[in-house]
């Protein structure tokens, strides 16, 4: 053990931890809503209910079907995923002519219905998940103890992250997806069907919460309102990196949760609030946000 | 865009803007009759979210900004009221009037970071800097944190009315929301509310044409933010409690949903739609969390099928402006 600064190096490395976890959370969600935004022009509200919902799924199967972690973490984004598909179908594709404004609204609704009916059947209080066997434990690095769960999280959505840059701007599949972004109607012009794949990438952004969810189980327990705080510093993310870039968003997710875990370390009382402080100061010195355009 | 009703489009000015006076007048009657036939106190409460729900339509309404973070201006008038007349012992007058200028200063801060950027962006960085505020009421000493500030006193307006007196205070909060709503018809029947309403036509344009559409918004912004103040810090006076619910992210949801419920952008609307939700609260409590589910289920009710709203619906089926 040593100091730094006068912390101790276990509790300067345990929060800097923590703050890459909670990036990954950050850059996952984040992620997720830029590339629904890119497709759908709606800012996706249901986003935190939807990380809610992968994590809620990952314990009901545990208890009702006996399926483990593993299984979960394909599973659960399918079912939620599967889920947000029926949304999108159901809800959504009638608002893309209207102004964004309705999207948010509507999505706002759908987060509360989701939430509402969680708080009814599990409570406000948190259900614990258990973590598998193979990821319990840790390495004792001399200066601080690295949990081996908490290593897997940063390396899996980080592994997501690239894995998701790397679809979209290295992929055919990415191509169309970025020319339909930037003119649905050339593309279908080309005879390529932009309402299917609209709605598939609303099904993986949401496959994308639920898989952060499932994540998120064993280190928080299962709330039905764990979502929805999140979802709110998740935006003020959004809006530090801008919604144009993927790898800004991913960087700029993991970049805040860093910077999150050191306050806690220096200065605790302003841990809840120094992403909101951070936006606010990207907003004064670079409006459009770090690696948005002017729109 | 179709969640305006446009008043300069349809015919027949002279008729219409009688018909918004008419409909002042009825509704102010109602309000007059109203503590004899119902609850003072749930009128008295459903008035203070009006006016809340009229200061967020200014905006959306009249100036096209969605602000998702108003429980802001609201939440930090009604605690700081509620510190002025228990602790530092001010008169309601005055105790209102501070708070007011609480979430005036509040809106001017809050309101010129948010308007650097438009659209959806709007609407996110309103919400965070709410949230933030919330963590400083949580955090902060004098609000008292999870038990909020309780048992305020009503005191005395002008060292004349005991506000005891609940028909006392009814009369105080029936004139603060009136006065709330003739600010309002003033702001948006004014040259200024002309140049709001050509930059939530067309922003651009209105830039070309030479206006500073910055300023204009952000005056706008702290308008709203004021009379949300209003609202806040006479609530506080009024049901004798500040606490963090009214600076909660669901509470900015809620003004939303009672404007949109009445009708965006029509005056009347957000006083119809808050009286509804109220109204429907009440009647649901016993529900509990159920309430939170139809709220939900309103609001995507709302966006699929009825982007008019109660007030909207109304007039735009009777051609008048409401």
């Amino acid at each position: 053990m040593f100091e730094i600064f006068g912390i101790p190096s276990a509790a300067l490395f345990g929060q800097l931890l923590i703050g890459l976890i909670n990036g990954s959370f950050y850059a996952l969600l984040s992620l997720g809503l830029a590339v629904i935004f890119g497709m759908l022009n709606i800012i996706n509200f249901t986003h935190g209910a939807q990380y809610m919902l992968g994590a809620l799924t990952a314990y009901l199967l545990l208890k009702w079907l006996g399926l483990g972690y593993w299984e979960a973490l394909i599973v659960a984004p399918i079912v939620v995923g599967a889920i947000g598909i029926v949304i999108e179908r159901v809800f959504l594709q009638w608002l893309y002519k209207l102004d964004h404004l309705y999207g948010l609204l509507l999505t706002f609704g759908l987060a509360l219905i989701i939430e509402g009916v969680g708080r009814n059947y599990f409570g406000s209080a948190g259900l614990p998940y258990t973590l598998p066997e193979s990821l319990r434990g840790g390495q004792n690095l001399g200066f601080m103890f690295l949990p081996n769960y908490r290593v897997w999280v940063i390396v899996a959505s980080l592994t997501v992250c690239l894995g998701t840059w790397f679809i979209i701007e290295r992929t055919k599949v990415g191509a169309y997806l970025r020319a339909a972004t930037e003119n649905p109607t050339l593309v279908r012009a080309f005879g390529i069907n932009v309402p299917r794949m609209i709605t598939l990438t609303y099904g993986f952004g949401v496959a994308l919460a639920a898989f952060a969810g499932v994540m998120a189980a064993p280190i928080y327990n299962v709330s039905p309102n764990m979502g929805s705080e999140l979802i709110i510093v998740v935006f003020a993310v959004v809006v530090i990196g801008g919604m144009g870039s993927i790898l800004g968003a991913i960087v700029t997710g993991f970049a805040l949760g860093i910077i999150e875990g050191l306050t806690k370390v220096f200065f605790p009382e302003a841990s809840n609030t120094v992403i909101f402080v951070i936006m606010a100061i990207v907003l004064l010195v670079r409006p459009a946000g770090m690696f948005g355009r002017r729109a | 865009m179709e969640r305006v009703v446009d008043p300069t489009t349809q015919k027949g000015s002279a008729l219409r803007a009688q018909s918004q006076t008419i409909a002042f007048v009825v509704m102010t009657v109602a309000l007059v009759i109203a503590p004899f036939v119902t609850y003072p106190l749930f009128v008295m409460q459903a008035l203070c979210f009006a006016l809340f729900a009229c200061a967020f339509n200014l905006l959306i309404g009249y100036v096209g900004l969605m602000s998702f973070g108003h429980a802001l201006y609201f939440g930090w008038a009604s605690y700081i009221s509620a510190h002025a007349a228990k602790v530092w012992g001010l008169p309601p007058e005055l105790a209102i009037l501070v708070g007011t200028v609480t979430a005036a200063v509040l809106g001017l801060i809050a309101g010129s970071l948010a308007i650097r950027r438009q659209g959806i962006y709007f609407a996110m960085i309103t919400l965070a800097l709410a949230q933030m505020m919330y963590f400083v009421a949580l955090r902060a000493k004098f609000t008292g944190g999870e038990d909020g500030i309780q048992a305020v006193p009503r005191g005395t307006l002008l060292g004349l009315f005991d506000l005891r007196n609940d028909m006392t205070m009814y009369v105080l909060v029936l004139v603060v929301f009136l006065g709330g709503m003739l600010v309002i018809h003033r702001i948006i029947h004014s040259p200024f509310g002309e140049v709001l309403k050509a930059i939530r036509e067309n922003e651009t344009r209105a830039i070309s044409l030479g206006y500073k559409t910055d300023n204009y918004k952000l005056l706008a912004f702290v308008l709203s933010a004021t009379l949300a103040g209003v609202a806040g810090a006479t609530k506080a006076i009024l049901l004798q409690i500040a606490s963090l619910t009214d600076v909660n992210w669901p509470m900015s949801g809620e003004v939303v949903l009672m404007s949109l419920v009445g009708g965006l952008g029509t005056i009347f609307g957000p006083v119809v739609g808050s009286f509804v939700i109220l109204a429907m609260q009440y009647k649901l409590a016993f529900m509990g969390e159920w309430v939170l589910v139809i709220q939900g289920v309103i609001f995507v009710a709302c966006v699929l099928l009825f982007r008019r709203g109660i007030v909207g619906e109304i007039a735009h089926r009777l051609h008048i402006k409401l």
